[in-house]
């Protein structure tokens, strides 16, 4: 795994190993509004056996990043540019036929909330059993039912067997997560995708979710996405870290790059609204100012200067110029930012680091 | 499932049962006294207070009431140990107060008439109106979609006695296409039930359709907006088979409920349509018992359609539980 492969002044472009290379990708919505720019021009790229945490708010971007990597988009409506290599295929420009048969076989999605993700009327274990036969029309039907319980057992449902005969209202929502992710890896895909997998379970059910998550993928070597707006899950599985406002990669890392060394002043609000087991516990949470902006009429300059206090530190570039992702001093680690780097660690180590939450 | 079943099945019996003490008190609650009405304008107080003694109306009501229940189920006798006795066997509704035939004869000459009418339209607006409404929420925003929404809501505005009379003056007096509409039973000549009754069915089925229409476009949207559908693509199913088994059998669940209400309500009368047609169903016989004051027939006619709908409820819950595996629980 490595930086975005189209980012400007990155020396690491080139992993051919990726199984899956975003570049460039650009989605437009156009709306009697204007012209929605869901996801402006982000790269990226996950190998077998890694995952990729990408972090934002809501309207960040990452939920149709995820969507049109599997296609799921109303082509019609988007205006979709860029490339997206799925094992070597380009999926931008496929055709429906040609992304449904890699959808659910190559690659995979689980949602965030099982509840309404499973279909009220039919058995989970049908639900996965279709899922399976879909992509193995030879297969007959109890084939398809053994394997369904088959990876009912191998997600910690117990008695699979006798589960696979319940509806999904007669889960928890920690055993209906399982039963997605069931359905999700029957086929053995070698992409995951994981679009807030956790948000709608319990605590105590998430890390569960999670462990079930990192062990499957050392079982299935594959790799995973996990779309989060929640730091902890992405210190917890995560290996690199692709942060989003606005439709842009703001910054990207490994994992321990971006929690212990952020360069954003927009990670840094992220780590300092999260609560620290560690730190003061009078302290304050520092939320972020404003609210995320409009993509379709997105604040020009830096997308985040309306919001951040170190705006116009360097002249007035946060007003105007768009910042580009580029490399800092420590290799793989890329920052979209205007601020010098000698500022950047300044105005982290004085303001955000003595209060923020899960890095420290 | 069972217990579910026979739960609703004993609601609708206590409905039933309220709805029979309700029904029953329309006979008090008319302004004109029903032996009055029976005996006619020129009768004197002795003649009506015979009257009264033979039907029971002096009797107190809570016994009218119990031989009026008992009559339905094991039949009862009229004035019994006089001149007028009068058996009337179960189920016994009493007895027209114009011409004294048995109401439950009545009945059985016009309930077949209404079923007719609106089981063949029920097919049609079903079939016309569901799949016009699929469709056009599958082909969202096309021409399709906008003809077939403009068809209905034309549809929607239009009246019955307005369309069936063009249907009339078009299909049978000016182009001799269709004979007038009859009814024969289908017992007796399939052939001729369907062509006497097509142009009833036509024009309600047409009339209702448009209100299926919008029902199920509405519905199939919202449903095709579902996790669950982004999920069953999400597996790589073929479009066809996510509109067919994930997305059609959820969208289908309240259009059963309303169709079901909807025949219910219908078989308690269909008057404008069998009035323009020259039917005699069972609207057309309870608009004219009521202008009658013909209590037997209105009390009977009215408890029909009660128990219409009441059984359409009852099909719609076992229906629903059947589509819905979360029903059976609650």
């Amino acid at each position: 795994m490595t930086a975005p492969a189209s980012a400007p002044k990155s020396p690491e472009t080139t992993d051919t190993g990726a199984y899956l290379r975003v570049s460039d990708l650009r989605v437009q919505f156009p709306t009697e509004d204007g012209v929605v720019k869901a996801v402006d021009g982000v790269s990226f790229s996950v190998e077998r056996g890694q995952t990729l945490g990408i972090v934002g708010e809501s309207g960040s971007g990452k939920s149709v990043t995820s969507l049109t990597i599997m296609g799921l988009h109303n082509t019609k409506r988007a205006r979709i540019s860029g490339e997206i290599l799925v094992g070597g295929r380009n999926v931008v420009g496929m055709s429906e036929e040609q992304t449904r048969r890699l959808r659910g076989r190559d690659m995979s999605m689980i949602f965030q909330d099982p509840l309404s993700a499973l279909h009220p009327y039919y058995k989970v274990g049908a639900q996965i059993a279709e899922a399976f036969k879909v992509h193995h029309p030879n297969a007959s039907k109890s084939e398809a039912k053994k394997r369904a319980i088959d990876m009912l057992g191998r997600v910690g449902i117990p008695q699979p067997a006798r589960r696979a005969d319940s509806y999904p209202h007669e889960f928890s929502g920690g055993m209906r997560q399982r039963a997605m992710i069931a359905m999700a890896l029957v086929n053995d895909p070698d992409l995951l995708i994981a679009d807030e997998p956790t948000t709608a379970l319990d605590v105590t059910v998430q890390a569960q979710i999670l462990d079930l998550l990192e062990d499957l993928q050392r079982e299935f070597n594959s790799a995973i996405i996990m779309i989060t707006h929640d730091l902890g899950v992405v210190a917890q599985v995560a290996d690199d870290v692709l942060v989003m406002y606005g439709g842009r990669a703001v910054e990207f890392g490994s994992v321990e790059q971006v929690m212990r060394r952020p360069q954003h002043p927009y990670t840094w609000g992220l780590l300092a609204s999260v609560p620290s087991l560690h730190g003061d516990a009078e302290a304050d949470l520092v939320p972020i100012k404003g609210n995320p902006p409009s993509l379709i009429n997105l604040p020009t300059g830096c997308a985040f200067h309306p919001r951040c206090r170190y705006a116009g530190r360097n002249g007035e570039r946060s007003f105007t110029d768009v910042p580009e992702l580029h490399q800092v001093k420590e290799r793989g680690h890329l920052v979209a930012c205007h601020l010098s780097e000698a500022d950047r660690t300044k105005f982290y180590a004085e303001d955000i680091a003595p209060s923020a939450g899960v890095a420290q | 499932m069972l217990r579910f079943i026979t739960r609703r099945v004993l609601v609708g019996v206590v409905t039933l049962i309220a709805i029979s003490i309700i029904v029953f008190g329309l006979f008090f609650a008319v302004p004109s006294s029903p032996a009055k009405v029976m005996c006619g304008k020129n009768c004197d107080a002795a003649s009506i207070a015979a009257v009264e003694t033979r039907l029971g109306l002096r009797d107190p009501i809570a016994e009218q009431y119990t031989s009026f229940m008992k009559g339905i189920f094991v039949g009862r006798t009229y004035a019994e140990g006089t001149a007028f006795e009068q058996r009337c066997d179960a189920p016994c509704l009493g007895f027209s107060f114009r011409n004294n035939e048995a109401v439950t004869s009545i009945l059985g000459r016009t309930v077949p008439v209404t079923i007719s009418i609106v089981f063949g339209a029920a097919i049609l607006w079903l079939l016309i109106g569901v799949s016009l409404g699929m469709i056009s929420a599958l082909r969202r925003g096309t021409l399709f979609d906008k003809v077939a929404i403009g068809i209905s809501l034309t549809g929607a505005s239009m009246q019955v006695f307005f369309f069936g009379l063009i249907l009339l003056y078009v299909l049978v007096y000016t182009s001799g296409i269709l004979p007038f509409p009859s009814y024969t039973p289908f017992t007796d000549n399939p052939a001729k039930w369907a062509q006497g009754l097509i142009l009833p069915w036509i024009t309600l089925g047409f009339l209702n359709s448009a209100i299926y229409a919008r029902l199920s476009r509405a519905q199939m949207l919202e449903t095709l907006s579902e996790d669950y559908v982004r999920t069953a693509r999400a597996k790589g199913l073929p479009l066809r088979r996510v509109y067919t088994k994930h997305a059609l059998r959820a969208a289908i669940t309240p259009i059963v409920t309303i169709a079901g209400l909807d025949i219910g309500a219908s078989l308690g009368g269909t008057f404008i349509t069998e009035t323009i047609f020259g039917l005699r169903g069972l609207g057309k016989e309870t608009v004219e018992a009521v202008s009658f004051l013909n209590l037997p027939i209105v009390v009977a006619t009215v408890l029909l359609a009660a128990v219409f709908i009441v059984v359409a409820n009852l099909i719609v819950d076992v229906l629903y539980a059947v589509i819905d595996p979360r029903v059976r629980l609650s």
